[in-house]
C-alpha cells in the first residue's frame, strides 16, 4: 500500500452526552484495499462509519478524499462522492423486486415513464460482473438473507460506489454464504473498489482484510497489516488484556443418561414436520453440540424439549421422567434450563427490571413469593448477588433489562438459568451477537456447568463454537440427525454434512 | 424485533435518562394537557371571548378553588358545593380508569367498561331493591360484591373468548356493551321485571336506604363514601399489580407474551383473569354510582352514560399508574363539572359552548397523549438541532 490513500479520516472525534464514541480516530483507506475495522460492541466502529456515511457530523477532525478535505452532511453527499454503505439491518422493501429497490430514489426514466427494463439490465450487468448472482426481477421477500445482502451491495454499486462500507456483513450469513461473500469482496477488490469491513470476528478479519484497524472504547488502538497478525494478538488489542480463545476444558466424564429423546417428531407453525424422527441422548457431564444451518428444525426441537411446543410423536425423558407433553412450567420443574435463542424476544421481558427478570421462573415459589404475595425486596437482594456473581455490568437490580448491552443481557439470562441449578441446560445460540470478552465468559461458564454435573445441549450455527465446546456433535439437516461426530472432526466435514452433502453421497 | 444487537446507542447521560424514565411518566401527559388547554384557549379567542376569564370561570365552577385558603364566605360555600360534584363524578372515573388500565397492563384493550358498568349496576340494583331489613353495612357490602362479581363475569366472558378461541377483546367487549345496554333497558322497561312502582314510567325501584352509601359532605347531592371505595381501589390496583404473583404474570404477559410463555406463565389464563378483574372494577363503578347518588335507573340512562368511555381517557392520560389515574380522573371530572350549565356564569362564557369546549379539550388531551411520539419528536428535533443523536424510540409488539 505505498500509494497515497484514497480516503483519510483524521482525528475524528464524536461525543455523545456522557460518552466519547470516537476519540481522535485516524483511518486510511488505499484504493483497492480491504480494510477491516475491528472492535468489540460499543467500541465506536459503527459511529465512525456513520460519520463517514454522513449520518453523524463529527465534533472534530476531517475527512479527506483523494487528498482534498471534504464535508459529508448526509448519505446523499456520501453517495455522490462514491461512498456506499451496507447496513447490518437491510434497508430493502420486501414487496418490491430487487431492481425496484435498487433504483429507488434514483429511478431511471424514459420520458415520463420509469425505465424498469433498463434498470434491470444494468443491475444484471453489475451482478454478473462481480459474480453476485442476484436476479433483478426477484421479489425481495422471496430471496434469502444472503441474497438480500448482495442486493444491498448491488444498490451501492449501482449508485457508483467506489468505497463500500460493510457493517458486520457476516452476522446474518451461514458459513457458506459468508465464504461466497468473501469471493465477491475479492472480485470487487480486483476491480479497484475499496472496502471497509466492520467486524468483531477475528477469523474472518484475518481471512479477508489487507490491513486491520482496531478500535477500543472509541480510540484507535493500532493499524496492523494482515501479515503477521494473529488471533491472539488482535484479541489482545481489542479487549485490552489477554484473552483465552481456546476454551480450556478437561475431557468429559459422561455419567448416566439424563436426557433421552426417542423418535421425536415436531410440527412447525405451518403444520409441516420440522423435526423428523430424531433420537439422541445427553449424559451427565457432557456437552452435546447440535450443528446445522438455521431453519433445519433446531428451533422446533428446542421448543419441544422445553415444553413450548408439543411433539406430534415420540418421547422425551428427563432422568427417566416423561416430559413429552409437559408444559413450560413442568419442564422447568423437572430441571430443564433453557438459554433461549432470542434473548430479547424470549429470554427477557425487556420492560421488566433485572430483579424481575431474574425471577421469571420462580416468582411463584418461596422465597420470591408466598401465597401469591410477591416480595420485591427479596427479588432485588437476590438480583444484586447474581449480578455481581455473573459480572453483569451497566445495571443494578432496578434497571430495566432493555437498558443493558447484548452481552450483559445474555449474562442475566445465563445467571437466571444456571442459578436455578438445572439438571439439563439447553443452550441455543448462547453467544449470538456477543463480543470476544463476553463469548469467553459464556463458554467458560458452560464448561464449568458441565463439570458440575449438568447435561448440556448446545445448539449453534457457529461451527467454531460447536467444535470448541462439544464433547459430541450431532448434525441436523432438514429435521433429521444426519451424523454424529467426535470433536476432532474438521469444519469442512461438518459443513458438508450440514448442507445435506453426506446424505446425498450415502 | 431484530436479534443482532446494534452497536448500543450511547446512553447514560443524566438528561436522556431523566427524559426516558421521568419524562415518559409525567412530562408527556403534562405537555399533552397544557397543549390541549392552549389550543382550547385559542378556539375561545377565535370565537370572540377572553380565554383567561373563560378558563377562570370554568376553574371556579369546578370547586377546586375551595382549596385556596383566601376564598371565604359565600364563595367558599359555592366552591364546596362545586367540589362535591367534581368528586362525585371523579369516583366512577377512577374506577373505570382502573378497569381500563388493568387490562392495558396485560396488553388488552377493554372497551367494555360500559357493559361491565351496567351489569354491575343492575346486580347492585337487584340487591339494593331487595333484602329489606338487612343492616346497612351488610346490605351495602352485599350490593357492592354483587356488582364486582357481575362485572367480573361480564369481563370474564370476553376474557374466556380471548383465551380459548382468540376472539379479539375489542370486538367482543363492544358487543357485550350493547347486550348489557339493551338487556338493562329491557329489565326496567314498562312491564320489565325490574320496573318500579309507577306502571307508566320505565324506571326501576329505588334502592332501600339501607343500601345507600353514607353521605360524607354536603347535600346537593352529597359526596358519598364511594370516594373512599375508589381511593381504596387505587391502592388495591397498585398492590395487585406490583406486590402479587398475579400482577407479575399480568405485567409479564402485557410486556411480552412470548417471554412470559417461556417463563412458564399461561398467557391464556392471564388474558382471562385480566379481563375479569378489569370488569370487576368497572362493575364496582356502577354500584358506587347507584348506591352513592343515583338510587334508581331509567331506560334513558343506559345509552347516555359515557363514564366508562371517559375511563379510557383517564387510563391513557394517567399512564396506567395509580397516581396518574387519580389526577386524570380529577381533571376530567373537574372539566365536566366546571363547564356544566349549572356551574358556569353565562355572562362570561355560554355554558353550551363551554360543554363543547370541555369535550374538545378532552379529545385534544387524548390526541396528544396518543401522539406521544409527536411530543417525543418535538423533543428529539430540539436535541438533533443541537447535533446530538437520540436513541430511536423502539416500537414493540
Amino acid at each position: 500500500m505505498a500509494n497515497a490513500p484514497l480516503l483519510e479520516l483524521r482525528g475524528i472525534t464524536k461525543r455523545f452526552p456522557g460518552v466519547v464514541a470516537n476519540d481522535h480516530v485516524d483511518l486510511e483507506l488505499a484504493k483497492g484495499e480491504v480494510h477491516a475495522l475491528l472492535g468489540e460492541n460499543g467500541a465506536g466502529k459503527s459511529t465512525l462509519m456513520n460519520i463517514l456515511y454522513g449520518l453523524y457530523h463529527p465534533d472534530e477532525g476531517q475527512i479527506r478524499l483523494n487528498g482534498k478535505r471534504i464535508r459529508i452532511d448526509s448519505p446523499r453527499d456520501a453517495i455522490d462522492r462514491g461512498i456506499g454503505m451496507v447496513h447490518q439491518h437491510f434497508m430493502l422493501i420486501p414487496v418490491m423486486t430487487v431492481a425496484e429497490n435498487i433504483v429507488l430514489a434514483t429511478e431511471p426514466r424514459k420520458g415520463p415513464f420509469l425505465d424498469l427494463a433498463g434498470a434491470e439490465e444494468r443491475v444484471r450487468e453489475l451482478s454478473t460482473q462481480y459474480g453476485l448472482a442476484v436476479r433483478p426481477e426477484a421479489k425481495v421477500s422471496s430471496i434469502s438473507v444472503g441474497m438480500q445482502q448482495r442486493a444491498e451491495i448491488l444498490k451501492a454499486l449501482y449508485r457508483g460506489a467506489e468505497v463500500l462500507i460493510l457493517d458486520e456483513p457476516t452476522a446474518v450469513l451461514t458459513p457458506q454464504e459468508a465464504s461466497e461473500l468473501f469471493t465477491i469482496i475479492r472480485s470487487l477488490q480486483e476491480d479497484g473498489k475499496s472496502i471497509i469491513f466492520i467486524s468483531h470476528k477475528l477469523n474472518e478479519v484475518l481471512e479477508i482484510a489487507d490491513r486491520i484497524t482496531v478500535l477500543r472504547q472509541g480510540k484507535k488502538i493500532d493499524t496492523v497489516p494482515r501479515e503477521g497478525a494473529t488471533r491472539e494478538g488482535l484479541a489482545r488489542l481489542m479487549v485490552g488484556r489477554e484473552v483465552v480463545l481456546r476454551v480450556e476444558k478437561p475431557p468429559a466424564e459422561p455419567g448416566e443418561t439424563l436426557l433421552l429423546v426417542e423418535n421425536l417428531k415436531v410440527l412447525d407453525e405451518r403444520g409441516l414436520e420440522a423435526v423428523r424422527d430424531v433420537s439422541f441422548d445427553v449424559k451427565v457431564g457432557e456437552i452435546v453440540g447440535v450443528a446445522g444451518v438455521d431453519g433445519n428444525g433446531q428451533s422446533e426441537l428446542i421448543d419441544a424439549l422445553t415444553g413450548l411446543r408439543r411433539p406430534s410423536e415420540g418421547r422425551i425423558l428427563v432422568a427417566g421422567k416423561n416430559i413429552t407433553t409437559a408444559n413450560a412450567r413442568e419442564c422447568l420443574d423437572v430441571g430443564v434450563g433453557h438459554i433461549p435463542e432470542d434473548r430479547q424476544l424470549r429470554g427477557l421481558v425487556l420492560d421488566f427490571t433485572l430483579a424481575e427478570n431474574l425471577a421469571l421462573h420462580d416468582y411463584e415459589k418461596e422465597p420470591s413469593s408466598k401465597w401469591g404475595w410477591l416480595y420485591p425486596g427479596r427479588l432485588v437482594e437476590r438480583a444484586a448477588r447474581l449480578l455481581k456473581e455473573f459480572d453483569v455490568r451497566g445495571g443494578r437490580p432496578q434497571t430495566l433489562a432493555a437498558a443493558l448491552s447484548g452481552g450483559n443481557q445474555q449474562k442475566v439470562v445465563i445467571a437466571r438459568e444456571v442459578s436455578r441449578d438445572p439438571r439439563i441446560l439447553v443452550a441455543a445460540q448462547p453467544t449470538r451477537g456477543l463480543d470476544v470478552g463476553a463469548i469467553e465468559f459464556v463458554h467458560r461458564r458452560l464448561v464449568k456447568e458441565r463439570d458440575e454435573g449438568r447435561a448440556i445441549l448446545l445448539v449453534s450455527f457457529e461451527l467454531e463454537e460447536i467444535l470448541s465446546l462439544s464433547d459430541r456433535i450431532l448434525v441436523v439437516y432438514e429435521g433429521r440427525i444426519v451424523g454424529e461426530y467426535e470433536p476432532g472432526v474438521t469444519e469442512e466435514e461438518l459443513g458438508i454434512a450440514m448442507t445435506g452433502g453426506r446424505e446425498r453421497a450415502a | 424485533m431484530t436479534t443482532e444487537p446494534l452497536e448500543p446507542a450511547p446512553r447514560g447521560s443524566a438528561v436522556t435518562e431523566w427524559f426516558s424514565t421521568r419524562a415518559g411518566g409525567i412530562l408527556v401527559p403534562l405537555a399533552a394537557t397544557v397543549l390541549a388547554f392552549l389550543i382550547g384557549g385559542l378556539v375561545v379567542l377565535i370565537t370572540g371571548h377572553n380565554p383567561l376569564s373563560a378558563y377562570k370561570a370554568i376553574f371556579e365552577g369546578t370547586g377546586l378553588n375551595w382549596f385556596f385558603p383566601w376564598v371565604s364566605g359565600d364563595a367558599r360555600e359555592a366552591a364546596a358545593n362545586d367540589l362535591q360534584q367534581t368528586l362525585i363524578l371523579m369516583t366512577p372515573l377512577v374506577l373505570t380508569g382502573i378497569a381500563v388500565a388493568f387490562a392495558f397492563r396485560c396488553g388488552l384493550f377493554n372497551i367494555g367498561g360500559q357493559g361491565q358498568y351496567w351489569v354491575g349496576f343492575i346486580a347492585a340494583l337487584y340487591v339494593g331493591t331487595n333484602f329489606e331489613g338487612l343492616s346497612r353495612p351488610l346490605h351495602i357490602l352485599l350490593a357492592l360484591l354483587a356488582s364486582i362479581v357481575a362485572g367480573g363475569l361480564w369481563g370474564g366472558i370476553a376474557g374466556l373468548l380471548k383465551a380459548t378461541v382468540g376472539a379479539h377483546e375489542v370486538i367482543t367487549t363492544i358487543m357485550l356493551n350493547w347486550i348489557a345496554i339493551f338487556g338493562g333497558s329491557y329489565l326496567v322497561e314498562i312491564g320489565g321485571p325490574l320496573q318500579g312502582p309507577t306502571p307508566s314510567i320505565p324506571r326501576s325501584d329505588t334502592v332501600f336506604e339501607s343500601a345507600e352509601l353514607w353521605p360524607i359532605w354536603g347535600s346537593l347531592p352529597s359526596l358519598h363514601a364511594g370516594l373512599f371505595i375508589a381511593l381504596f381501589a387505587l391502592v388495591v390496583y397498585y398492590v395487585l399489580l406490583n406486590r402479587t404473583t398475579l400482577g407479575y404474570e399480568v405485567r409479564a404477559v402485557g410486556f411480552s407474551p412470548e417471554a412470559a410463555r417461556y417463563g412458564g406463565i399461561s398467557v391464556a389464563r392471564n388474558y382471562f383473569l385480566a379481563l375479569a378483574i378489569s370488569g370487576a372494577f368497572a362493575g364496582l363503578a356502577g354500584s358506587v354510582d347507584l348506591l352513592g347518588f343515583k338510587s334508581a335507573v331509567s331506560t334513558g340512562d343506559f345509552s347516555t352514560n359515557l363514564i366508562p368511555f371517559t375511563g379510557i381517557a383517564v387510563a391513557l392520560l394517567g399512564r396506567n399508574k395509580a397516581v396518574g389515574i387519580l389526577f386524570a380522573a380529577l381533571l376530567f371530572a373537574a372539566l365536566e363539572v366546571g363547564t356544566s350549565t349549572r356551574q358556569l356564569d353565562p355572562e362570561v362564557f355560554e355554558p353550551a359552548l363551554a360543554t363543547d369546549l370541555a369535550t374538545m379539550i378532552q379529545a385534544l388531551v387524548i390526541f396528544f397523549v396518543g401522539a406521544e411520539l409527536l411530543i417525543l419528536y418535538i423533543w428529539r428535533a430540539r436535541t438533533l438541532l443541537r447535533g446530538r443523536p437520540v436513541a430511536q424510540p423502539e416500537l414493540r409488539q
